[in-house]
């Protein structure tokens, strides 16, 4: 496939979302806003962003929901407190193993603490205390018996800051591998290197510089780094908090080319303040609001036909 | 919009942009400039006023320490024949030999040489060491004692000082004569790298006090360093946060505070009284200088460690690694050159330390250098403090020589310190 189609916020291929985008904005500032505002009907039938044309929900996987289809890991009533003060409350979430699920929300809102939940990251913040079961494969995860070493190579993540370690690029990626014992030998080493960077899309690029220190990379090659540097440990889920917030256009779209490609190999969930990269890479979207889950279900319903006021209010741009 | 900004300066019929020109603005940005200005030159003059004192400290002292490294001979004739010695060229062999010449009445002989060459006022002129030197020739040479020889032995620390400053009128008409004959030479001092302490000032040596310093600082570096990271480890990545370690937090900042003096009374009581560990040894003293460095150490290391930026641990911790190896891989690595900053800090204070170490009993007079951490000794600050002293004049340059070598042994520990942090040193 193609990937440059399904890449449209290169500034120079100005194709669909774009123009969704455009559309969306014409929206809120239109005297159809006001009218939306009147008439729920209008309101469920506003075009916001133009689903029908992006490749990530033409799968087939997307046509059934839910239904007799084991989630890979599934929240069920999960709050967070920091303290005394609720920062998450009663958030159920099913993620499915060939499915890209995005979390969507104003600032604040508690989807990043409800990402740092799956893989028990919140841990490491004395005063966090999380409520409600997640079950990784039906094994409740919050549990004291669960092994948070295991699982956090079960279940990788990525973070908004690209961070790789300030050591080669090698041992960057070779760490996990390496603390894990799962290479057996420097060929093994050198095998599963190889193979997380071909994946990450970055093998052509550093191929010859192995041993350069990561940290001299570019932002988005350091992003790209950090992905391979998760999938050489071999996890089942990857979580991306905000991958591309600091990164240039292009970059982005290298990293979200390169999440379309990941895809069905693992179960991934995408924290995003981006609502058209929601809809590029999502088929699934969840929208938090003020701590609470607001909505959540195919991506292509949430973008067109949203169930709560303010989910259209937030995809609309009214707010957020 | 031009009407509003006209009334704002009632009068002038200017804008408001206009008045960046006005007298009192061009005042005020003046003030401002020369309050730049003003301060710019206090901070240079601060500058230049340490540049000063630190030039003068070490004028001061190289110009007074420079005479401790060298010391006057003269030239002794002797007739051994004549001598007294009663000792046999052909029995001097074997390992008794240096015995045998070192009982004979050396001292005596020079004595009665240099009164037959310089007058009966010249019969003390020479130094302790000028015996040493000369039993040593003996051993090498027993032919020597057929007949008769010109030896160039160190004068005494009167004839010392009087060749080199100013001395009594007996050693000044002593210096004149030798002068005259061509038989005075200034030449290096060995004996002040290679000797220890004496009771002649032309005999003193600092090596004792250097190998005493060595192995002090050794223990202290050993115990301070390993101990005092692994607790700010502790304290920083595992301690519970609870009023136990925000109290264990709190005393350790103040210990830093404590004057070191308290340090010594401490280990006079736990070290020496209760454990019964020898008196006068590096190894009671490095022990009570740890406890002295160690929370210069822990203060440092925690800062350190805090300072390593959170992404890197959720990086470790993301591909799943555990605490300890977080900490092991990561954390200290990275947080290493900030802790070597703290530890020789700490160091370079505990090798200048006088106090605590006088009251383990390091004051001692200690003539031999130390063999092993559990040997008397003394340090190079307790010599100098020691040296400071005396009454002898000759002890003055000495002390002043001493300092040299201390801040020599300083500059050469903090180098190494200096180049190991930057190895570890690396950027992110």
């Amino acid at each position: 496939m193609d990937m440059k189609e399904k890449m449209p916020l290169t500034p120079t291929t100005p194709v669909p979302t774009n123009s969704a985008a455009i559309e969306a904005d014409a929206n809120r500032k239109g005297p159809a806003t006001v009218k939306d505002e009147t008439t729920g009907e209008a309101e469920a039938a506003a075009p916001t962003i133009d689903v029908s044309q992006l490749d990530n929900l033409k799968d087939s996987s997307d046509a059934a929901i839910d239904t007799g289809r084991e989630p890979k890991m599934c929240a069920d009533k999960v709050g967070v407190f920091y303290g005394d003060k609720q920062a998450l409350k009663d958030v159920s979430i099913k993620i499915y193993d060939d499915l890209v699920t995005a979390f969507i929300g104003p600032s604040g809102c508690g989807k990043s603490t409800f990402l740092r939940c799956l893989n028990r990251m919140n841990d490491t913040i004395p005063s966090a205390r999380v409520v409600g079961t997640i079950d990784l494969d039906g094994e409740d995860i919050t549990s004291s018996a669960m092994d948070v070493v295991q699982l956090r190579a079960r279940v990788g993540m990525v973070f908004q800051k690209p961070n790789p370690f300030p050591k080669s690029i090698f041992d960057n990626i070779a760490y996990g591998p390496k603390i894990h014992g799962i290479a057996h030998s420097k060929a093994d080493l050198e095998q599963i290197v190889e193979t997380s960077l071909k994946r990450a899309g970055l093998w052509d690029e550093v191929k010859d510089r192995l041993q350069e220190s990561g940290t001299a990379l570019s932002g988005g090659q350091q992003q790209r780094l950090c992905i391979a540097r998760a999938i050489a440990v071999d996890p089942e889920v990857i979580l991306m908090d905000e991958p591309c917030s600091a990164l240039d256009p292009i970059a982005t779209a290298k990293i979200e080319e390169l999440i379309h490609e990941l895809r069905g190999r693992y179960a991934i969930a995408i924290v995003t303040h981006n609502m058209q990269q929601a809809a590029r890479v999502s088929q699934r979207t969840a929208f938090f609001h003020l701590g609470e889950l607001v909505e959540y279900g195919k991506t292509s319903e949430i973008f067109t036909n949203p169930h709560e006021q303010r989910t259209q209010d937030y995809i609309t741009g009214r707010y957020g | 919009m031009t009407d509003v900004r006209a009334d704002a300066v009632p009068g002038t019929g200017s804008t408001a942009a206009s008045r960046w020109t006005a007298d009192a603005m061009q005042r005020r940005l003046r003030r401002r400039y020369a309050f730049e200005r003003g301060f710019k030159l206090t901070g240079l003059a601060a500058i230049c006023l340490s540049i000063l004192f630190l030039a003068f400290l070490l004028w001061n002292m190289g110009s007074q320490g420079i005479g401790g490294f060298t010391q006057y001979q003269a030239a002794l004739p002797i007739d051994f024949t004549k001598s007294d010695l009663f000792l046999d060229p052909a029995a001097l062999r074997g390992p008794d030999a240096e015995q045998t010449v070192a009982n004979a009445d050396l001292s005596g002989a020079i004595s009665k040489a240099a009164t037959t060459a310089y007058g009966p006022e010249a019969a003390e002129m020479f130094s302790d060491g000028a015996t040493t030197l000369l039993t040593k020739e003996i051993v090498r040479n027993p032919s020597i004692l057929n007949g008769q020889a010109t030896l160039w032995l160190p004068v005494g620390g009167k004839i010392d000082t009087a060749a080199k400053h100013q001395g009594d009128a007996a050693s000044e008409r002593i210096v004149a004569a030798l002068k005259q004959k061509h038989a005075l030479r200034r030449a290096f001092n060995a004996q002040f790298l290679k000797g220890s302490d004496a009771t002649d000032p032309s005999a003193v040596g600092v090596w004792g006090a250097l190998k005493g310093t060595f192995y002090t600082i050794l223990v202290t570096i050993l115990l301070a360093f390993p101990i005092g990271v692994l607790a700010s480890v502790y304290l920083e990545e595992f301690a519970p946060k609870s009023w136990l370690s925000d109290a264990i937090e709190v005393s350790i900042n103040n210990l830093a505070a404590v004057p070191s003096i308290i340090f010594g009374l401490l280990g006079l009581a736990v070290f020496l009284d209760v454990m019964n560990l020898p008196r006068s040894a590096p190894l009671v003293g490095g022990m009570t200088l740890a406890l002295m460095t160690f929370p210069v150490i822990v203060i440092a290391g925690r800062n350190a460690i805090k300072s390593v930026p959170p992404s890197i641990r959720e990086a470790a911790l993301g591909v799943g690694a555990s605490k300890l190896q977080v900490t092991f891989h990561h954390v200290l690595p990275l947080a290493l050159p900030g802790i070597l900053t703290g530890t020789i800090i700490g160091v370079a204070r505990a090798l200048g330390e006088t106090a605590p170490l006088l009251l383990i009993g390091m004051r001692a007079f200690v003539a031999a250098p130390p063999n092993g951490i559990s040997d008397p000794a003394t340090v190079l600050p307790v010599q100098i403090f020691l040296w400071s002293d005396e009454v002898d004049r000759s002890f003055v340059e000495k002390t002043s020589a001493a300092i040299i070598v201390l801040l020599l042994f300083m500059l050469l520990m903090n180098g190494l310190a200096i180049y190991l942090r930057n190895r570890f040193e690396r950027r992110w």
